[in-house]
């Protein structure tokens, strides 16, 4: 039945034949529905994953990396001579550094020196700058750092300050919100996302409410603050984002980095989808709705694939646990 | 063996806010165990419970990881230092 919902929803999501530049195909990604993986569920009860992945940068970043971006030129804050920066542990930075290229911007990014070689690689080829942070700081190390850069220059540079911008959330509420209304025909009940900035959560979660204030907004979160989930942020220990609202969510589920990569490596192998560890954390949350439900379609937000992770504890240590779930790792 | 340890933000909470700490041991194992008689409730965050270090922590002697030395069983020597790293760069 969905098959036939998603048809009758696909106009709006065909690729044009031709595009003026690789920012217009920003968004606009596909919903897929996770079967075996959700084996056990009610009848009634669907879950959907929107993957992100298929965003020209390789992420879910790419949409408010291009709506800060055209806000601030749109603006007058950007303007020829001036650098993008911003401190990220990866995925905005390489939306930032696309973006950036496409436009003709130069872009610096400050990341922790232990992001992964993969993602320091896609920015640099991007034609960025990188300035490395003390990878023992984490996130928090990054953005002061930057903050600091920003201050000894600040009309040198342009920072888009995902955890603080509205246009964030905005770009979600605007984008991501809106398509997984029309491609679920607006019979989806439960929305989750991981909570990164809270920028997809809080915005695409409020345009979800807007257009029906039954739909349930559910955020994913790392259970601890010493995590393995790269992109998520344990929100009682970081600084936490201007743009977060927790007041606007209906829950907050707890994953921890074991379920998270289990769930990884079943979707792999299940599904055929190769997906980051915020996949699977979002996935492991959604479950967890859609095991309380007799009806329902649960979206769960998978911000990117897994292939840009391959040099992370995420895969290098996947080893260690061949005993993972009720698949066999004896490949 | 006396060795110093830099502790990573999200543990500092058990170090009631130091970013290093010395700590004795003559292993990687000794010297977490050690660890935890100092600071209370910071090794399981570092090592499940079947005693390994847990897939996202990455522990560095001297700036090689563990993981590619002799693991916990890692022998230390006096003035050696020690970095427990989180395996992720944290936000997105």
């Amino acid at each position: 039945m969905l098959t036939a919902l998603n048809q009758d929803a696909a106009s709006p999501l065909r690729r044009p034949r031709k595009v003026d530049g690789i920012i217009e195909l920003v968004g606009n990604t596909p919903l897929v529905e996770v079967r075996r993986t959700t084996r056990g569920l009610s009848r009634g009860v669907r879950v959907l994953a929107k993957l992100e992945g298929f965003n020209p940068g390789g992420s879910v970043k790419d949409r408010p990396a291009l709506g800060m971006i055209r806000d601030a030129i749109d603006n007058g804050r950007l303007k020829p001579g001036r650098t993008i920066i911003d401190s990220t542990s990866g995925n905005t930075g390489i939306a930032i550094a696309m973006i950036g290229a496409a436009l003709g911007y130069p872009v610096r990014l400050v990341v922790p020196a232990n992001v992964s070689e993969e993602r320091k690689n896609i920015i640099r080829l991007f034609g960025a700058e990188i300035v490395y942070s003390d990878p023992l700081e984490g996130s928090d190390g990054a953005i002061r750092l930057c903050r600091k850069i920003v201050a000894e220059d600040p009309e040198g540079y342009f920072k888009p300050d995902q955890y603080f911008n509205p246009m964030n959330s905005q770009a979600h509420y605007e984008t991501t919100g809106p398509e997984i209304y029309r491609q679920t025909e607006g019979r989806v009940t439960h929305f989750v996302a991981g909570i990164g900035t809270g920028g997809t959560v809080m915005g695409a979660g409020r345009f979800l409410k807007e257009r029906d204030p039954r739909i349930r907004v559910i955020a994913a979160e790392p259970d601890s603050e010493m995590h393995g989930l790269e992109g998520l942020k344990h929100m009682a220990s970081s600084i936490v984002p201007g743009i977060y609202h927790e007041e606007e969510l209906d829950l907050k589920i707890p994953v921890s980095t074991e379920d998270a990569y289990e769930m990884v490596y079943r979707l792999s192998q299940e599904e055929g989808l190769l997906v980051g560890q915020s996949s699977g954390a979002a996935l492991v949350a959604a479950m967890d709705v859609a095991r309380r439900l007799t009806h329902g379609t649960v979206v769960a937000v998978f911000p990117d694939f897994g292939a840009r992770y391959m040099t992370t504890n995420l895969w290098t240590t996947w080893k260690e646990s061949l005993d993972v779930g009720n698949v066999d790792f004896s490949i | 063996m006396s060795v110093r340890v830099r502790v990573p933000t999200p543990l500092r909470k058990f170090t009631q806010g130091s970013d290093e700490v010395d700590v004795n041991g003559d292993t990687v194992l000794a010297m977490l165990e050690d660890l935890e008689q100092k600071h209370p409730g910071i090794k399981e965050r570092i090592m499940d419970e079947s005693g390994k270090v847990r897939r996202f922590v990455n522990v560095y002697v001297n700036g090689d990881d563990i993981r590619f030395l002799q693991n916990v069983d890692t022998a230390l020597k006096d003035g050696d230092s020690i970095s427990i790293v989180p395996a992720i760069a944290g936000g997105l």
